[in-house]
């Protein structure tokens, strides 16, 4: 399942357009009906996100809901991203990628200890990055949220291929410098996103690089 | 670490099908979860009973051993990078963990309504509220959901990612034996898994059958099954 679909949306007609660097934290607001890109600028960066109802933030991005709900693993142009109760929250509108991950979940300190060694403890992380996003942007703050909140999450422009064998890899990355990924939020949102850090897999091509993040108005 | 014998079960508990139920299982205690009629789905949540936000995280479980099933070898691992319990026998090959609880609309949509003023306790359950009332029990709730290991089911993708449940995966006496590595509470459903297509609502039941296994040895099939096992073993014993 691959939707490449392209956007008539100028970047000049955006009401918001920001660069996140490669590590850093990235929390807004997206209200129903906008239009919210994701552009890879260098190409082969997961965007690590999650999304949560702006009016409240437990109910929050499911990926189950949103595998089991379109009996389909991938995202790209035409899923609906679904919330914790059922409803959707945003769907894609267009995609130059092709697929998107959501059984990945986000790096952490932790798992790095896992997966790679006992010493990779403080070595940068998603997990992290969520934490210094729910400690320092004012989207989490004023809702309290706190790790209890994060949940398994979207990787964007990440390629996890699972085989009818039930082999799950991390593989090469499918996106490129200038690919985008762009979604209508269905309600009003809370975007929360790491641009991931991680150096031990090719997620990110071994070197982690910026984003820009736009809105347009509906 | 001592395997299953019939002789050393310590209790049993059996959850009919439909219904919820959740315990402290202590560390060292193993569980044989047996499929009672066929076709069985047993949702499980596992928590630290010292943290609650520490809790199953499926994505780092399914991407720490590379696979997107559960059988035989296989760790739970928690968000904090610790084996919470581990599965040290299996019968059934496949247990599901993408693919999380039905919820009301999906289990009325399928099978229709059947409340406990007309059906008493034949009512028609679903997972999410399932599994809500057993966490309320410990003052937890939404927010402490998190996606499930779905034992006896099997759901296969093709190249494209299409999803299929397998009918008749389990059958009836298949068991999966699941050795707690952590101290955890337990919360379980046996409601129908979202993605089963059956058309009338007749969830299987389980039974448990509680055994004291002890730790994981230096031979461990678990342990051994990969070097990032070894080192969840390794962060699990650290914290004890």
């Amino acid at each position: 399942m691959s939707q490449l679909v392209e956007s008539k949306l100028d970047p000049k007609d955006a009401v918001l357009s920001e660069i996140c660097d490669a590590g850093d934290p990235w929390m807004a607001e997206v209200k129903k009906g906008q239009i919210f890109r994701i552009l890879d600028l260098e190409g082969n960066q997961a965007v690590d996100t999650l999304f949560y109802s702006a009016a409240d933030p437990e109910e929050r991005y499911s990926a189950v809901d949103t595998i089991t709900r379109q009996a389909q693993l991938y995202l790209t142009t035409g899923s609906v991203l679904y919330s914790s109760e059922g409803n959707p929250m945003l769907t894609i509108v267009a995609d130059t990628c092709g697929r998107h991950d959501t059984l990945g979940g986000a790096c952490s300190c932790e798992s790095n200890t896992v997966r790679y060694s006992l010493e990779k403890y403080a070595m940068h992380s998603c997990r992290d990055t969520f934490m210094h996003g729910l400690n320092h942007c004012a989207c989490a703050t004023n809702r309290n949220m706190s790790k209890r909140d994060i949940t398994a999450n979207i990787n964007f422009f990440m390629n996890v291929p699972v085989t009818a064998e039930g082999g799950l890899s991390f593989a090469d990355g499918i996106s490129g410098a200038g690919k985008y990924v762009e979604m209508r939020a269905e309600i009003d949102v809370v975007v929360l996103i790491s641009n991931c850090p991680q150096l031990n897999n090719p997620c990110n091509a071994y070197n982690p690089t910026p984003v820009q993040l736009l809105v347009w108005n509906a | 670490m001592h395997p299953y014998d019939s002789k050393n079960i310590i209790w049993e508990e059996t959850i009919p099908g439909g219904t919820h139920w959740s315990c402290m299982i202590r560390r060292g205690t193993a569980l044989r979860v047996t499929d009672l009629e066929g076709g069985a789905n047993l949702s499980a949540l596992f928590y630290n009973p010292e943290d609650k936000l520490e809790r199953y995280n499926m994505p780092d479980t399914l991407k720490a051993q590379h696979t997107a099933f559960l059988t035989t070898g296989n760790a739970c691992y928690s968000d904090m990078g610790r084996v919470m319990c581990s599965i040290i026998n299996d019968t059934v090959g496949w247990h599901d963990t993408m693919c999380g609880l039905s919820d009301a609309t999906i289990v009325e949509a399928q099978y229709g309504k059947a409340t406990f003023q007309t059906h008493r306790n034949a009512m028609y359950r679903n997972g999410k509220d399932n599994v809500l009332i057993e966490l309320a029990k410990y003052g937890m709730g939404k927010r402490d959901l998190t996606p499930s290991v779905n034992f006896f089911s099997k759901v296969m993708p093709d190249d494209a990612g299409n999803l299929r449940f397998v009918e008749g995966h389990s059958v009836t006496g298949n068991f999966v034996d699941v050795r707690f590595d952590m101290n955890v509470l337990l919360v379980l459903s046996a409601a129908p898994h979202p993605l089963d297509k059956k058309t009338n609502y007749q969830p299987a039941a389980v039974k448990l059958s509680a055994w004291h296994a002890g730790l994981a040895d230096a031979d461990d099939v678990c342990r051994n099954s990969s070097a990032q096992n070894s080192r969840g073993f390794v962060n699990t014993e650290r914290y004890y």
